[in-house]
């Protein structure tokens, strides 16, 4: 019996990498886009063994509340519904494994011969450590990534916005 | 079995592969976004793997932060982009925007 921890981890890997497999060969862009829920909740699950606990909420709420009701919204209003068996068709299928193949095998090679120095750690809640990094060391790039996600929400609602002119604005 | 960094690198490298080949091969912009998700979620990954194994500390976990306020921003940009696409082209496939050819 492998103790419990590989026992999850394999697990959430398999959820991972299996919900990504789906978005990366599924024919029907409404089953790529809700197999990246899968995706991202293993991920958050990974975060957890990891002792990233405030990581994993965040990726569940940013990736899952917000992301993902975005982009199935995108679908619903860019897809006709009656050509949706085949609506995520692919191209150049070939050339995208061969180098896919070159570049795994140079990861997979940094990977295993690097000699990190790893240290064996317990999990152990990190939110507070995380909190007082970000009101002190990193407070200056955690203000602009506010003012960044500012300029993002003003610069999604002029794009996105219907450009009719009304009446009143004709004259 | 003891669960290492090289494991978390494993599946950190096959979602990246796999998000490399859903940017290179799909046609529907919305398909190539979802690719984006997939690399960016990668990165994220080895970046806690890293801070949990090797740094120590917390440097690592705020730099996923980060990466995950830029994927959000990101996201939302480029939807808009492709909502205002499908609204001039009447499709959002990547083969079919020949505007700017010849």
């Amino acid at each position: 019996m492998p103790p419990l921890s590989a026992v999850a981890f394999l697990a959430l890997a398999a959820l991972t990498l299996g919900s990504a497999g789906i978005v990366a060969f599924s024919k029907n862009i409404i089953h790529s886009s809700l197999a990246l829920l899968g995706t991202f909740m293993g991920i958050a699950g990974l975060y957890i063994t990891l002792s990233a606990d405030f990581l994993a909420a965040t990726q569940i709420l940013v990736y899952v509340g917000g992301t993902l009701t975005l982009i199935l919204f995108a679908v619903m209003l860019t897809s006709r519904i009656e050509d949706m068996k085949v609506s995520n068709p692919r191209a150049g299928l070939p050339a995208a494994f061969g180098l896919v193949t070159v570049v795994l095998l140079v990861l997979g090679k940094v990977a295993t011969q690097t000699a990190w120095p790893t240290e064996a750690r317990s999990v152990v809640p990190s939110t507070a450590k995380l909190g007082h990094a970000f009101l002190g060391e990193y407070l200056l790039p955690f203000e602009v990534g506010s003012v960044v996600l500012l300029g993002a929400m003003i610069g999604a609602v002029v794009l996105a916005r219907r450009a009719v002119k009304r009446t009143w604005e004709k004259e | 079995m003891e669960i290492g960094l090289v494991h978390y690198l494993t599946v950190a490298a096959v979602l990246f592969g796999l998000g490399l080949v859903t940017v290179m091969t799909r046609k529907n912009a919305v398909g190539i976004l979802l690719g984006v998700e997939l690399i960016l979620n990668a990165a994220a990954l080895n970046f806690v793997a890293f801070n949990h194994f090797v740094a120590g500390g917390i440097a690592g976990q705020v730099f996923t932060v980060f990466i995950i306020v830029l994927a959000a921003a990101e996201a939302a940009i480029a939807l808009a982009i492709v909502l205002q696409v499908y609204r001039n082209y009447r499709s959002i496939m990547a083969d079919r925007l020949t505007a700017l050819k010849n």
